[in-house]
């Protein structure tokens, strides 16, 4: 009786932990779409449900500027970027975390410092670096430069994880006589779901998030990705902060990573498959 | 093990030892660095050794040609800024207790997540949602929110008599910090909570049927065998969690501009690099922001044991 | 036959591109943000391209005025070409006048003069006409008509007349059951605004500008101290600790909704109170702002924005000449009427049709005209690290976290320092 009490209380306490959870991360969502609905007046009062749901700044959003061109391009870059960071990080990872090589602890601690100057810092060497390169206003300047902050977080957690496979795996692959190459698409890129989901996911959003290099690397319009299309958005005067297409704009781009993310969970929670692993 | 594999194993262990294929093993491992290398170097060689070399200069933004080399001028005299010193001490403040709270909340989400029970899918993705919103807009929305008249934030805890009167939390001396932590904490928390889960994903099952087996108490558990296998991921995310509050920007310029209670090591930096065209001041601050934080990365490594050569 | 009208063809085809080509260019222009203002900009560039045969390519800049500074010094520290007519904040030609044209080499004096001298002297850096003005803006004062008139006020005329009306309807209002009111907000937060607010009321004390047009340091004086004195008496009691953080949208928000007697703003504020959704709909009055005392005088600052040629530019006299049709007077009325952006030629603020569509350029021309810079003009490139000591030092005041008198000292000799002593 009493142990069943305990456990059922344990259920209860656990639904409000994740009650408590969802409430403090999506309430400022939702705080989001009641705003993006709200025009004028209505956005200084508080209201949990707005009494005229105004449509219109939906439409405003894509009436104003090149938006659906805005959310493509963000979609080519942000996975550009995944794409490119992750495959030379899988293999940047595999060297770094199983073969004992050496200047490997100075090489991972170098790459770790690239992310440590302040984004507004390199922003100048980056834009001469860009327009050296003629990619300016070229949607790859963004992935190339996007980089800087991808690589060296994608090296680390795949690094990581990588060398906290057993090293069983491997020994039964250089018995058998295959390539390093085949050894990482083989046996552990398998393996890697869901690092390789959770990293992809985290790299993907930052690009996506991304607005200093996004900003100062495009100049026309329909060059621009996500973030800087919604920091253009004005009212009447530049004092103006048209809040209710702001809110819309932010809620549009939300949906897609939502969407990505019920996509991608199955790969999150893959895990590892029983049996790989043989003593 | 077969004979074989062990005699493989000791080759993938014992370094003295060099094999003909330990030598191949450490030619593939340069092969498989190297793209990502020139990736790096390419991307980050030129800024970074620009900023360091302006760091050593007088040089302004209206134009850059004529810089002047002045030696440590610029460090000297930025050592001795209070308003720099008063940066740093914000910015530790906030970095220790962002990330404090991140990690204990992200594990606790990373560990809800990891039960079994229906929805956990919508869930993740409504965990995630916090991060997948773009800076610059969240933190407007977060001002908004905590507008001391027509926010909700004092709306509701008005409501609830959890306060009084209204808080201007992101005006006042004493809250200003506190506003922005939380909303950091709630933003960067799915960060944390997706590595961690992942982390707790690719632990291998049978520790825990072990466990089971053995009645073992969850907590004791979580202690003895979930924690410690669970290390390493913790390092890399809080690694890289301290990296980005140590630098943190967009949330601090947006929510409170220039503000000294709440002015962090690179809103100095951007300051005096943008506001005040001085390039080689800023530059200088960028610079000395990175050696603490290398200083700190450093000292946190080695104390943890991560990234070491076994 | 057929060759010979291919060859006449030809012909035609190369003469024309001899004809039109010689002049064409294609101008990019940056101006506003996406919304009202880019299309009113849109319109008017596309007229003079259609006029003159040129074409015209919009470059959109963010809306926040920090933003684009920070864009633009990228794009002309790296000498690009990519833009050639910027759209730039008064308070900006002292930092990019090293990256722009003289413009006086290219639109005569004449049309030069139709605009405000106070402007134009703002736009003026060494000799070189950096900008021509586009539209201006002014500090002025809104309130509540309705209140006024409930608790028989006229508008205030000296600060401590606001003070006092202020207090006696947030209070009356209050016991009346709207525990939401107060009295008057501004713009306070530690950004570029509350240097204009401060402004305003220690030179509506006669405190003068910070820094006179010698480059003298004016700042640390009893005037001054008197005015930050008396704001700081306002936060907690007519004016909420929040105002601490409010920038121009923040304190819309309290006035609009219907929470505050008073506020200082720009005049982009009337049209969206006046808006049929909102609360306080045609109850909203416009005066200039108080002054400092029966010996003071009143005190708007001056914003607004100009136009600039980039000194990369491949075709200076091609932008030159966009610049000057933008900024003529036929345009200016075009945009005042539509957007009621305040024009920065005199003789429009008599135009009747002008006047029909915004009511207040009448009454409250004076504030314009006489509108005060704020002293970026002789601190130049430093005009940033100025203000921004400034409007520290003002918002350390209001936060009661120093004492007015010892931080305007302590904002002298930081401005000493900066300044070398008031060279600059």
């Amino acid at each position: 009786m009493n142990r069943k009490l305990k456990k059922t209380l344990g259920t209860l306490a656990f639904y409000v932990l994740l009650v408590i959870i969802v409430l403090y991360t999506v309430f400022p969502f939702y705080w989001a779409i009641v705003s993006s609905l709200k025009s004028g007046s209505e956005l200084f009062k508080i209201e949990f449900w707005p009494s005229k749901p105004a449509w219109d700044n939906y439409l405003a959003v894509f009436r104003q500027q090149p938006f659906g061109r805005n959310i493509l391009n963000s979609v080519f870059v942000a996975s550009s970027t995944v794409i490119l960071s992750l495959s030379l990080a899988v293999a940047a990872a595999y060297a770094l975390g199983r073969i004992n090589f050496t200047g490997r602890t100075p090489l991972l601690f170098t790459i770790l410092g690239v992310s440590m100057f302040p984004q507004i810092a390199v922003l100048s060497g980056m834009f001469e670096l860009v327009r050296a390169l003629g990619l300016y206003n070229n949607l790859l300047a963004l992935t190339l430069s996007y980089m800087i902050f991808t690589l060296p977080f994608t090296v680390w957690v795949l690094t990581t994880f990588m060398r906290e496979l057993p090293k069983e795996l491997e020994e039964a692959a250089v018995v058998d006589g295959a390539k390093p190459f085949t050894i990482v698409t083989k046996v552990f890129m398998p393996l890697m779901g869901p690092a390789l989901a959770t990293t992809g996911l985290l790299a993907f959003i930052a690009a996506w998030n991304e607005f200093l290099f996004a900003l100062t690397f495009t100049l026309s319009g329909d060059m621009r990705t996500v973030p800087v299309a919604i920091a253009l958005i004005s009212g009447a005067s530049s004092y103006e902060l048209p809040w209710g297409n702001i809110m819309a704009a932010s809620v549009i781009v939300t949906v897609p990573l939502i969407v990505l993310v019920l996509i991608f969970q199955r790969r999150i929670v893959s895990g590892l498959t029983a049996g790989a692993v043989k003593g | 093990m077969s004979t074989a594999t062990v005699a493989v194993a000791a080759q993938l262990q014992e370094k003295p030892v060099k094999s003909r294929l330990t030598r191949q093993r450490i030619r593939y491992a340069w092969l498989f660095v190297t793209p990502m290398l020139v990736v790096l170097a390419l991307v980050a060689g030129w800024p970074l050794f620009r900023t360091i070399w302006f760091s050593f200069t007088d040089a302004n933004l209206s134009d850059l040609q004529v810089a002047e080399f002045v030696g440590f001028d610029n460090y000297v005299y930025l050592l001795s800024d209070p308003e720099w010193w008063n940066a740093v001490w914000n910015t530790v403040k906030f970095a220790a207790i962002s990330v404090t709270l991140e990690t204990i909340l992200g594990l606790g989400i990373a560990l809800a997540l990891d039960a079994h029970f229906r929805g956990r899918g919508l869930l993740r993705a409504a965990v995630l949602i916090p991060w997948a919103i773009p800076t610059v807009v969240s933190a407007q929305m977060w001002g908004w929110m905590f507008h001391d008249v027509f926010g909700v934030i004092n709306h509701m805890l008005m409501a609830l008599h959890l306060i009084s009167k209204p808080i201007a939390w992101t005006a006042s001396p004493d809250t200003a910090l506190v506003a922005v932590i939380i909303v950091d904490v709630w933003k960067t928390t799915p960060f944390m909570a997706l590595l961690l889960l992942a982390g707790l994903q690719m632990l291998p099952g049978e520790c825990y049927e072990s466990a089971k087996v053995d009645g073992i108490h969850p907590f004791k558990v979580f202690w003895k065998i979930t924690l410690p296998l669970l290390k390493p991921a913790l390092m890399v995310a809080v690694i890289f969690r301290v990296l980005d509050a140590m630098r943190i920007f967009d949330l601090i310029y947006v929510m409170s501009g220039n503000n000294k209670d709440t002015m962090s090591m690179s809103v100095y930096s951007r300051q005096q690099l943008v506001d005040f065209q001085d390039v080689g001041y800023g530059s200088a601050a960028a610079t000395l922001l990175f050696l603490i934080i290398a200083a700190f990365t450093v000292v946190y490594l080695t104390l943890s044991r991560v990234g070491r050569e076994d | 036959m057929g060759v010979v009208w291919k060859g006449m063809a030809a012909l035609a085809v190369t003469v024309a591109a001899s004809i039109g080509g010689a002049q064409a260019a294609t101008i990019s222009i940056s101006c506003g943000a996406v919304g009202q203002e880019l299309q009113l900009c849109t319109d008017g560039a596309n007229a003079w391209a259609k006029a003159t045969g040129n074409e015209i390519k919009i470059v959109s800049t963010p809306n926040s005025a920090t933003e684009r500074l920070a864009l633009y010094q990228q794009i002309l520290a790296a000498g690009s070409a990519d833009i050639d007519v910027y759209q730039i904040d008064v308070i900006w030609p002292g930092t990019l006048a090293n990256h722009m044209i003289d413009l006086s080499e290219y639109i005569d004096e004449e049309t030069v003069g139709q605009h405000f001298k106070a402007i134009i002297d703002n736009n003026t850096v060494d000799d070189k006409l950096v900008a021509m003005p586009w539209y201006t803006d002014g500090g002025v004062l809104y309130y509540r008509k309705d209140l006024l008139e409930k608790y028989n006020k006229q508008p205030p005329t000296t600060w401590q007349e606001l003070t006092d009306t202020a207090k006696e309807i947030q209070d009356g209002e209050r016991a009346a059951g709207n525990d939401k009111m107060w009295g008057f907000v501004f713009q306070a937060k530690a950004y570029e605004g509350l240097t204009c607010d401060a402004l305003e009321w220690v030179d509506s004390f006669g405190g003068g500008t910070i820094v006179d047009a010698d480059g003298k340091i004016t700042i640390n004086n009893e005037k001054a101290a008197a005015a930050l004195t008396m704001a700081r008496g306002w936060i907690g009691t007519i004016a909420p600790e929040g105002v601490l953080n409010y920038t121009e949208e923040e304190s819309r928000g309290v006035f609009q909704s219907g929470n505050a007697v008073f506020m200082r703003n720009w005049p982009y504020a009337w049209a969206l109170g006046n808006a049929p959704d909102s609360t306080i709909s045609g109850k909203i009055g416009v005066s200039a702002l108080p002054k400092g005392g029966a010996d003071g005088k009143p005190t708007g600052v001056l914003g607004g924005w100009q136009l600039a040629v980039s000194s990369y530019s491949e075709n200076p006299e091609i932008a030159a000449d966009l610049v000057k049709y933008l900024t003529s007077a036929e345009e200016q009325k075009r945009r005042a009427i539509q957007g009621s952006y305040n024009p920065t030629i005199e003789a429009l603020y008599k135009d009747q049709e002008v006047l029909t569509a915004v009511p207040f350029f009448g009454s409250l021309y004076e504030t314009f005209v006489n509108a005060v810079a704020r002293p970026s003009k002789v601190t130049a490139t430093k005009y940033n690290q100025a203000s921004s000591e400034f409007f520290n030092a003002a918002h350390d005041v209001l936060s009661g976290k120093a004492e007015a008198p010892a931080r305007l000292a302590e904002l002298e000799s930081k401005l000493d320092r900066l300044s070398r002593g008031g060279r600059w």
